[in-house]
């Protein structure tokens, strides 16, 4: 029996001289999520802070991953959350979904589950009442592609 | 005949309460991506569209992309204001709805 | 069935090892698989937070990380998707169908006519109206032809559902009622001789080698710590780790989006193992079944399951 860390160690290998092709032709045009952006919250520039983005490190498969997404927001009527738009940039296509609140909400707190393509860095985006944009990026690797194999 | 959609609402909640809605729906979500076994696509069929109301009110809407994924779960909070109806509705590619209600039991 | 005889004792060829998971896209599927791994592999081998610690210890960082996603999976067992399977093989129990337009709620899994709850527990077992033992699966399968009418060859012709799309009607009844013994504990009778002879050939074909690839059940299944690529193989021959995985079964798996129930599992066993098709309801099934459920006795029912 081959010892495990041979084995992934021969598959590295091999994953790395191959290039892997396939998952360069998913993986969607740079200026795709800046064209979405773009459409999403405009030329506005989202800063760190006040939200959050809970996602496992590794999944072990990228049909499903588990995901919850908090905005430290008061949710009052002069203060609150409008979205929270969530991208994954390598994906053959970067929307996952985007959640629109409203002063009955009470909490911005969303959880859902994801599809990712490929290893890479979820973005989560708010956008305040008052116009101001925050944004956290996670990583997440995957192991197996959950987009079409 | 399809699954109807899962709703978990608390059994009662108190005016002023912001209570946790958790929904669960069938779907494929068939992203357009994925191919048959003589190659072709499998075209996209997704539910593009969440939304949820209370009393006749927007409370919370969701647009779904094919980030999203298969039998999709929705989970969100709500700030009570009285007794009162929920209605919830997924939109499909093409229009079709899947609508589903339940009642919030007051304390 | 046919079974080649057992061919002398060996490992099975390193060669094949990789084509454990194949079908018509295999290469495409093998070069993802590759290139994810080795992602991981190279992020893991070069990423500050792995890269000092020992193989050993990256080894099992990464398995700890899994376990994460794992139980994130499974914190909330009400959103499981296959309790949307439980649902509807609730509604298909209690709805009239069929050509004979009858419910299925009087049909006997072994508690008394329409008597669910407890019944999965207590399954497979030998029932005297149809002079065989039965697996939940193909006393469902019974029940939909004796009592409703519908055509045996019919639901046993292509009776699983491929990738994305959800278990078929059998299988949502099935779920269904197996999930109504959820917190017991396995304990499925031995006393009729023909249960005795069910289980003793299930535990024949568990450990008899066949096929091109002269693989058994037991070639994956019957030491610790045995992986295909990053899935653990749960050890079945051995009770204490039975215990933690049959009750998991029908299970809701994340990589095709749908309930898979045991009679689907074995059959996709024995596809990627290269052996003939096994029947749905087939005494050979139903034995494999028996095994399993014997190595697993006094474990807890927790259905649906989730799985990768």
């Amino acid at each position: 029996m081959i010892d495990r860390r041979a084995f992934v160690a021969s598959l590295s290998a091999v994953a790395l001289s191959a290039g892997c092709p396939t998952l360069a032709a998913a993986q969607s045009d740079p200026s795709d999520i800046r064209a979405v952006l773009k459409t999403l919250i405009g030329d506005a520039t989202p800063v760190e802070g006040k939200i959050s983005l809970d996602l496992p490190e590794i999944a072990e498969n990228g049909n499903t991953i588990p995901y919850a997404v908090r905005v430290d927001s008061p949710m009052s009527d002069a203060q609150y959350v409008k979205a929270v738009h969530l991208l994954a940039p390598a994906n053959p296509h970067p929307q996952i979904a985007s959640f629109f609140f409203t002063p009955m909400s009470g909490r911005a707190s969303v959880a859902s589950r994801m599809r990712l393509a490929q290893t890479q860095e979820v973005m989560a985006i708010a956008e305040i009442s008052d116009g101001t944009f925050f944004m956290v990026k996670r990583p997440v690797k995957v192991t197996v592609g959950g987009c079409g194999g | 005949m399809p699954a109807k959609p899962r709703i978990r609402l608390p059994d009662s909640a108190r005016v002023g309460e912001v209570i946790e809605i958790k929904t669960l729906v069938a779907h494929a979500m068939e992203t357009g991506i994925r191919k048959n076994a003589d190659g072709s696509s499998i075209p996209r069929l997704l539910l593009h569209s969440f939304e949820a109301k209370f009393g006749g009110r927007e409370v919370f809407k969701a647009s779904l992309h094919t980030g999203t994924t298969a039998n999709p779960f929705i989970s969100f909070f709500m700030k009570v204001s009285g007794p009162g109806e929920f209605e919830f509705v997924w939109i499909e590619d093409g229009g079709a709805r899947i609508t589903e209600r339940q009642t919030l039991r007051i304390a | 069935m046919s079974w080649r005889g057992p061919g002398p004792p060996h490992a099975p060829p390193a060669q094949y090892r990789h084509c454990l998971r194949c079908c018509q896209d295999g290469a495409r599927i093998f070069a993802r698989i590759v290139c994810g791994i080795g992602l991981i592999l190279s992020l893991a081998f070069t990423s500050p937070r792995f890269g000092t610690a020992g193989a050993q210890e990256r080894d099992d960082r990464i398995e700890r990380a899994l376990e994460t996603y794992r139980s994130m999976m499974k914190a909330d067992p009400w959103s499981n998707p296959g309790m949307l399977d439980v649902d509807r093989g609730e509604a298909l129990w209690r709805t009239p169908g069929g050509p004979k337009n009858v419910s299925l709620e009087g049909c006997d899994f072994g508690l008394g006519p329409g008597k669910v709850d407890g019944a999965f527990a207590g399954l497979p077992r030998y029932f005297a109206d149809a002079d065989r033992v039965m697996d939940v699966e193909t006393r469902a399968l019974w029940c939909m032809e004796k009592l409703q009418g519908f055509e045996r060859t019919k639901l046993i012709t292509r009776p699983h559902p491929g990738a994305g799309t959800p278990v078929k009607d059998l299988g949502a009844i099935a779920t269904y009622v197996a999930s109504r013994s959820n917190g017991r504990a396995f304990a499925a009778p031995l006393s009729h001789p023909r249960e005795r002879e069910t289980l003793a050939l299930g535990e024949s074909l568990f450990f008899r080698r066949s096929g091109p690839m002269d693989f058994a059940c037991s070639t994956c299944h019957a030491d610790s710590g045995k992986r295909i690529r990053l899935q653990p193989l749960p050890f079945f021959a051995k009770p204490d780790e039975a215990r933690k995985i049959v009750g998991q079964w029908p299970a809701y798996r994340v990589s095709t989006s749908h309930v898979m129930t045991m009679q689907h599992r074995i059959y996709d066993c024995l596809w990627q193992m290269r052996l003939p098709e096994i029947e749905l309801g087939s005494e050979a099934s139903v034995a494999l079944i028996s095994y399993l459920v014997k190595q697993a006795e006094g474990g807890e029912i927790s259905i649906p399951g989730m799985k990768r």
